[in-house]
C-alpha cells in the first residue's frame, strides 16, 4: 500500500469523466439517490455510500475502470447480485463500486468437455438451467442460488448444501479471467486442468475480491446422477438428529447433503412456507442421496435405518420432484423465514469438526440463555458448517448488543473446538476483527504477501478479510511497533 | 549462486529444526532444497543448492479424526504409511502416487496425481490445511482441520505444485473418504486412438459414476480401463454398463500398470480439452502415454525424439486449450521446459515468489525453470 491510498479522495465527477471514455453514460452512477441503492450487500447493518457506481458490460470496460483507479489511487470494490452475508461487497466511501450484474451472458455450455463459460453476473441457478437440457448441472448451490451470481460464488468460495459430497466452489472452477488490481487482464487456470506454475486460481477463489475482479468464469459441469432420493426425518432433539448424522457418516456413506434444523428454525420455516415438517419435531434432518439407482436404493435403506435407530419418529421420503422441492424449500427459506418470528436477527457462519456438534450446540444454548436471546439453528450437519441465527429485537434496549456478543461468542466456541470463523459466507467486513483469533500474526502476514504480490497499492476491496493491512514493500519480518496506519489513526488493530 | 562443493545435508525431525536451518541459510545468503524421500528429486533439478534439508524425519500421523474424516500428518510420512494408518477405520486419502515411495510433502510439492482424480480431484482438492515454514524461519498456517473453511486465502492450494519454492511444508490436514465396499475394473484393450476417445466419451457422459478412467498405450494400441466403486449390490450392474459402453471386460483385478506414469527418460505433461483425446493421441503416436479422463496425459519418450515430440505435443495442445511441459528429462537436455506462457502471469508468479521468499533461498529454479 503506498501513499496513493492515503491521498485525498478523487472527486466523483473526475472519476465519472474518466470512466465515460469507455462506458456509456447510463453505466455510470453518481446521483446520491441512486448511489444509496448500493450502500450494502446482504449484511445490511454495514452501510457505506460509494463515490461512484459503474455497471460495465465487458471485460475491457472493467479493465478501463480498474486502470483509472490504479492510476489515481482510488479504491474499488466488485459486487455481483449483492447477496453476500459478510459485507464482502461493502463499498468504499471514496471508491468505485464495480457492479457486474450487466455481465450476465452464458457464453458457452460445452458438455463434451464438461464445462460452461459464463460472465460473472450470471445467476448461479441459471448455469444449471442452461446445462440441464443436456443432462448436466453446476454443483455449488448456495441457499441464495436463485439470485446470487457466479462471480460472487467465486469471490466468497460460497458452497451450499451439496459441498459434503461434491466439494466447494473452488473444486468446480476450472478457470477465471481476472482484471488484476493494476489493470492487467489475465487468466488463472483455464478450460483445462494442471496449468503450469503456481496455482493462482486456487489462491484467487475465495479471496473475496481482494486480488482483482473476475470477468469470466469457466465452471465444471457434472453429469446429473441417475437418481436422487431425499428424506425428511423428524427427531425429538438436536442431539438425536446429530447422533443419526454421526451414524450415517460413520457407516461410510457420503450423502449428497445432510441438513439439520432445530425447533426454532422449523417454526420459522413453517411460518413462511408451510412446508409441513413433522409435528412436534425438536429437530429435522434433510438427507439426500444421489447416484446410480442400485447404489442409492441400497444406501437409502441404510440411512433410514440409522435415523430410526437414533430416535427418528417420522421419516418422509420425497416421492417426486415436487415433494423434494417442498422439503428443500423449507430448508432453503429458513434464513429469510426467521424474520417471521423475530424482528431482527444475525446470521452466523462458523464451522466445527462434525463430531463436536452436540457439545457445541449445548454450549451455544447456554450462551444464548445467559444473554437472554434466542438462537435458531439451521446448518450443513455433514460438514459441521453451523448457521446459528441469533434472534433479537432492536427495539429493546441492549438486546442488539447482547445478540452481537452471543454471535461473537459462537465464533469463539467454534475456534476453541478446532473450527473456523466462516465456512461459506466469507470474512468480509464483518469478521476481519476475528481473523487474529484464528491465525497468528505470521499466518496473516503470509496471506498478506499474496495480497501484496497482486495488489501492491492495496486498492482492491480494501478493509476486507484482514484487520490491519501489511504495508507492501516494507522489509519482511516482525513489526515491533504499532502499524503505521494505526499510528496515523487511519485503522484499528483488533 | 550454486555451490561447486557438496551441499550441506540437514535432516530435520522437528519444525523448530526446519526453522533454524532456513533462518540460518537465508541470513547467510545460502540456498536450500527441501526433500522428502527423493522420489522426484531428479526431475528437472534446477541449479545445485548449498544445502539440502530432508523432511523425512518428520514422519507420522499426528491426528486421525475418523468421525470427521480428516487426518493431520507430517510431511515426511510416506503416503503408503498414511494409507495404512487410516485404513483401519475404513478410510483412505483418495490419492494414489504415480511413483513409488513418495511422501505426503512430496505429493503436495509435486502435485502428483493418479487416475482417481476423475472423481476426487488432485491433492489440491483434498488438502484442507497446511503448516509451512517461510525462508525467514516463520512458521505459518493456513486452512485448518475442518473440511469447510473459507477464512483467509487458501494457501494450501498455492503451495501445491510449488516444488518447495514458496515455503517448506511440515505438516498438512487432508479430508479423507470412506474406502469403497467393493471395486471392479473394466478393461478394453487393443483400441486405436479413435476407439479410445470414443470409450472415454461414452463413459464420461454416462451415469455410471466411475471413480477413475485411464488410457494407456499398450503393445496393441491403447487400453482404456475404468474403475467402478460402490456397494456390492450395485457394482455388477454398473460394471456391466461400462463394459457395454467401452467394449471391455469386467474384472476384479487391478489392470497392470494402473496409475503409473511412463518410465521413459523424458516425461511430458500434456493437457487438453477432454473431448479432444483422439486428436491428441493421434499426434503423439509412438510415444508411451498414460492419461486420466480429465484431459491430462503423461507422455514418455527417449531424449533423441523429445524435441519433436514436445513440438508436436505443444501444437496439438494449443489447438485444444492445453499446454505441454517437461516434467522430467536427463541432465544436459536442451528442451524448452515450459514453452510459451503468458508474460503477465509469469510476472505475477515471480511477484508471489519474491514476497514469500525475498532472499530466494528456497529451491531456486525448480518452478518453470526460472523461479
Amino acid at each position: 500500500m503506498d501513499s496513493a491510498v492515503l491521498a485525498p479522495p478523487v472527486p466523483a465527477a473526475q472519476l465519472a469523466h474518466r470512466f465515460a471514455e469507455q462506458l456509456a453514460p447510463g453505466s455510470i452512477i453518481t446521483d446520491p439517490t441512486r448511489l444509496s441503492t448500493y450502500q450494502c450487500d446482504g449484511l445490511a447493518h454495514y452501510r457505506v455510500t460509494p463515490a461512484v457506481v459503474v455497471l460495465p458490460q465487458t471485460a475491457a470496460q472493467v479493465q478501463h475502470v480498474v486502470r483509472v483507479c490504479h492510476e489515481l489511487g482510488v479504491p474499488f470494490v466488485a459486487r455481483g447480485s449483492g447477496t453476500g452475508l459478510s459485507g464482502g461487497a461493502l463499498p468504499h466511501a471514496d471508491g468505485v463500486l464495480v457492479v457486474t450484474s450487466q455481465m450476465r451472458r452464458i457464453l458457452e455450455v460445452d458438455v463434451a468437455n464438461e464445462l460452461a463459460v459464463v460472465e460473472p453476473g450470471v445467476i448461479n441457478l441459471d448455469v444449471t438451467k442452461a446445462a440441464a437440457v443436456q443432462g448436466w448441472y453446476f454443483a455449488p448451490d448456495p441457499s441464495s442460488q436463485q439470485v446470487c451470481s457466479v462471480g460472487g460464488n467465486v469471490a466468497e468460495n460460497s458452497g451450499g448444501a451439496h459441498c459434503l459430497k461434491y466439494g466447494f466452489t473452488t473444486n468446480h472452477v476450472l478457470g477465471v479471467e481476472v482484471v488484476t488490481p493494476d489493470g492487467e487482464l489475465v487468466t488463472f487456470g483455464g478450460r483445462t486442468r494442471d496449468t503450469p506454475g503456481y496455482d493462482l486460481l486456487g489462491a484467487f477463489v475465495g479471496s473475496e475480491g481482494t486480488l482483482g475482479i473476475t470477468t469470466k468464469v469457466v465452471v465444471r459441469l457434472l453429469r446429473k446422477p441417475e437418481t436422487v432420493q431425499t428424506l425428511l426425518a423428524g427427531f425429538r432433539s438436536t442431539d438425536a438428529a446429530g447422533a443419526a448424522v454421526s451414524a450415517i457418516i460413520g457407516s461410510g456413506v457420503v450423502p449428497a447433503a445432510i441438513e439439520l434444523m432445530d425447533a426454532l428454525a422449523i417454526e420459522a420455516a413453517e411460518a413462511a412456507t408451510h412446508c409441513g415438517y413433522p409435528d412436534g419435531a425438536g429437530a429435522v434432518l434433510v438427507v439426500e442421496l444421489d447416484g446410480p439407482v442400485a447404489e442409492v436404493e441400497h444406501t437409502f435403506a441404510a440411512v433410514q435405518q440409522h435415523c430410526r435407530d437414533n430416535g427418528s419418529f417420522e421419516i418422509r421420503v420425497a416421492a417426486d420432484d415436487a415433494q423434494r422441492a417442498l422439503i428443500w424449500k423449507g430448508r432453503k427459506s429458513a434464513f429469510a423465514a426467521v424474520g417471521r418470528i423475530s424482528p431482527d436477527y444475525i446470521v452466523q457462519d462458523g464451522v466445527i469438526p462434525r463430531t463436536k456438534l452436540a457439545e457445541v450446540l449445548s454450549a451455544m444454548g447456554e450462551l444464548a440463555d445467559a444473554a437472554g436471546v434466542r438462537v435458531a439453528n439451521v446448518f450443513h450437519a455433514g460438514d459441521g458448517n453451523l448457521h446459528p441465527l441469533v434472534l433479537f429485537d432492536d427495539g429493546v434496549e441492549g438486546e442488539a448488543q447482547r445478540a452481537e456478543e452471543v454471535s461473537g461468542g459462537i465464533l469463539d466456541l467454534c475456534l476453541s473446538h478446532g473450527g473456523s470463523i466462516t465456512g461459506e459466507h466469507g470474512v468480509g467486513s464483518d469478521k476481519a476483527k476475528h481473523m487474529p483469533k484464528m491465525f497468528t500474526e505470521d499466518d496473516l502476514d503470509t496471506m498478506q504477501r499474496v495480497r501484496c504480490a497482486f495488489d501492491p497499492k492495496g486498492l482492491s476491496n480494501p478493509g476486507k478479510v484482514f484487520p490491519t493491512p501489511r504495508l507492501c514493500g516494507e522489509v519482511p519480518g516482525r513489526r515491533t511497533e504499532a502499524h503505521p496506519l494505526v499510528q496515523a489513526g487511519l485503522a484499528d488493530a483488533f | 549462486m550454486p555451490s561447486e562443493s557438496v551441499p550441506v545435508q540437514h535432516a530435520a525431525t522437528t519444525v523448530d529444526e526446519v526453522c533454524d536451518v532456513l533462518r540460518a541459510a537465508s541470513s547467510a545468503g545460502r540456498t536450500v532444497l527441501p526433500v522428502g524421500n527423493r522420489s522426484t528429486v531428479d526431475w528437472l533439478p534446477g541449479p545445485d543448492t548449498d544445502e539440502v534439508l530432508s523432511l523425512r524425519g518428520l514422519d507420522g500421523v499426528l491426528e486421525h479424526s475418523a468421525g470427521d474424516l480428516v487426518v493431520h500428518v507430517q510431511a515426511g510420512t510416506l503416503l503408503s504409511d498414511l494409507q495404512a494408518a487410516v485404513a483401519g477405520a475404513g478410510q483412505h486419502l483418495a490419492l494414489s502416487a504415480p511413483v513409488d515411495g513418495v511422501t505426503v510433502g512430496g505429493l503436495l510439492a509435486g502435485d502428483l496425481s493418479g487416475p482417481g482424480r476423475y472423481l476426487y480431484g488432485t491433492v489440491r482438492d483434498l488438502v484442507i490445511g497446511t503448516t509451512s515454514v517461510r525462508s525467514d524461519g516463520a512458521v505459518t498456517h493456513s486452512g485448518g482441520k475442518v473440511v469447510k473453511n473459507v477464512a483467509g486465502y487458501d494457501l494450501g492450494k498455492l503451495y501445491t505444485g510449488s516444488r518447495g519454492t514458496l515455503g517448506v511444508i511440515t505438516d498438512a490436514w487432508f479430508r479423507l473418504h470412506p474406502l469403497p465396499e467393493s471395486t471392479r475394473w473394466v478393461v478394453a484393450d487393443g483400441l486405436d486412438a479413435e476407439g479410445a476417445g470414443r470409450a472415454f466419451a461414452a463413459v464420461r457422459s454416462s451415469q455410471t459414476a466411475p471413480t477413475a478412467i485411464e488410457v494407456r498405450s499398450s503393445g496393441d494400441g491403447y487400453q482404456v480401463a475404468v474403475q467402478v466403486d460402490g456397494v456390492a449390490a450395485g457394482i455388477e450392474t454398473r460394471a456391466g454398463l461400462v463394459a457395454t459402453l467401452t467394449g471391455g471386460t469386467a474384472t476384479d483385478a487391478e489392470p497392470a500398470g494402473w496409475g503409473t506414469w511412463p518410465d521413459e527418460p523424458v516425461l511430458l505433461a500434456v493437457t487438453h480439452s477432454p473431448a479432444a483425446l483422439t486428436d491428441v493421441l493421434s499426434a503423439l503416436t509412438g510415444t508411451t502415454v498414460t492419461g486420466s479422463a480429465v484431459g491430462v496425459l503423461r507422455v514418455g519418450c527417449d531424449l533423441d525424439r523429445a524435441s519433436d515430440v514436445l513440438a508436436a505435443a505443444r501444437a496439438v495442445a494449443a489447438r485444444h486449450h492445453g499446454t505441454a511441459t517437461v516434467l522430467r528429462a536427463p541432465a544436459g537436455h536442451d528442451l524448452d521446459v515450459r514453452g510459451p506462457g503468458d508474460p503477465a502471469l509469469l510476472t505475477l508468479m515471480r511477484r508471489v515468489k519474491d514476497e514469500f521468499d525475498p532472499t530466494h533461498t528456497l529451491a531456486p529454479g525448480r518452478l518453470l525453470g526460472d523461479i
